[in-house]
């Protein structure tokens, strides 16, 4: 199957790959993964102290799509509130990547971590 | 002929439960194969030879769910209501991911550094997991707790596909 040039720059060029304290509060960190496909993704979220997201750091397992969405969606993350974060939906990434029909799933796995980071990093801050 | 009708236990004549005969399996297979067998159908009406060779497909996609354990479980639950949401639900518990990261970490630098020694070692320590998680999927099957066997389901799903890529490592560096 023939990736788009969006997904292939973002395989070959991951941005913001690597791994963020889990245990610094400011840190919120997602975890998800696809029965399907095996694929499993980590994604991770830092906030300054104003609540806006500074840092986004993903780790993926998984085709060219699943990872392509997990950079894609750590470089939208910056300078974003935690509420516009959770806002990112899978079908602006699926739209944004040109990802095929069979290949949606993976957009969906980069929403869900990213729902996942934000709600792990509410649940480290009370309100 | 309304074999098209019945699930795939009751086409391969098995009783409908996770612990299955694989030998009694087998031969109701062979012996329904043989059957539908086309050359039995040469002289038989167009509809008849249809029928027969529809039979026949069902019962190897048949065999073939009900012979791998994951399809298996995957297909009794199924059959019980339930949906394994594969495809969906991207909810895992945080451990078993976190496993799966370290275990792609382990394939990804056996494959850098020519290590075939420590993906045999990995293949070990995952079949040994998926063997543990099969003994639960009985248990859970005897128990009719079929929440927790679609979860099982879920990780064998995960584990299945890491054993065919340490597999498919394993090949590469040999050859």
């Amino acid at each position: 199957m023939a990736y788009s040039d969006k997904v292939l720059d973002h395989y070959e060029n991951p941005r913001n790959v690597g791994t963020l304290d889990k245990n610094d509060p400011h840190v919120g960190t997602g975890m998800v993964g696809a029965p399907a496909c095996g694929d499993v993704m980590k994604l991770q979220i830092k906030v300054n102290d104003s609540g806006i997201i500074e840092d986004a750091k993903f780790k993926t397992y998984g085709c060219g799509s699943a990872i392509a969405s997990s950079s894609l969606v750590t470089e939208w993350l910056k300078g974003k509130t935690l509420d516009q974060a959770a806002e990112i939906k899978n079908s602006a990434i699926a739209e944004e990547l040109a990802l095929p029909p069979v290949k949606i799933h993976c957009s969906v796995l980069a929403e869900d971590a990213i729902k996942a980071a934000v709600a792990d990093l509410k649940s480290k801050q009370p309100a | 002929m309304d074999l098209l009708q019945r699930n795939y236990f009751d086409l391969l004549g098995i009783p409908a439960q996770f612990d299955v005969d694989l030998a009694l399996l087998d031969q109701h297979y062979r012996q329904l194969q043989s059957e539908v067998h086309p050359d039995r159908f040469v002289t038989a009406s167009p509809n008849e030879r249809m029928q027969s060779m529809q039979v026949a497909t069902q019962a190897n996609e048949a065999y073939q769910t009900l012979k791998n354990i994951t399809s298996r479980a995957r297909y009794l639950l199924e059959l019980n209501g339930v949906d394994t949401q594969e495809e969906s639900n991207t909810v895992m518990p945080t451990d078993f991911l976190m496993q799966q990261m370290q275990w792609r970490e382990i394939i990804e630098d056996a494959i850098t550094q020519h290590d075939i020694s420590s993906l045999d070692a990995l293949l070990n320590e995952v079949r040994s997991l998926s063997k543990s998680l099969a003994l639960e999927l009985n248990t859970q099957f005897h128990l009719k707790t079929y929440l927790d066997a679609s979860e099982t389901v879920r990780k064998l799903s995960f584990i299945d596909k890491i054993i065919s890529d340490i597999h498919h490592a394993i090949e590469t560096l040999e050859n």
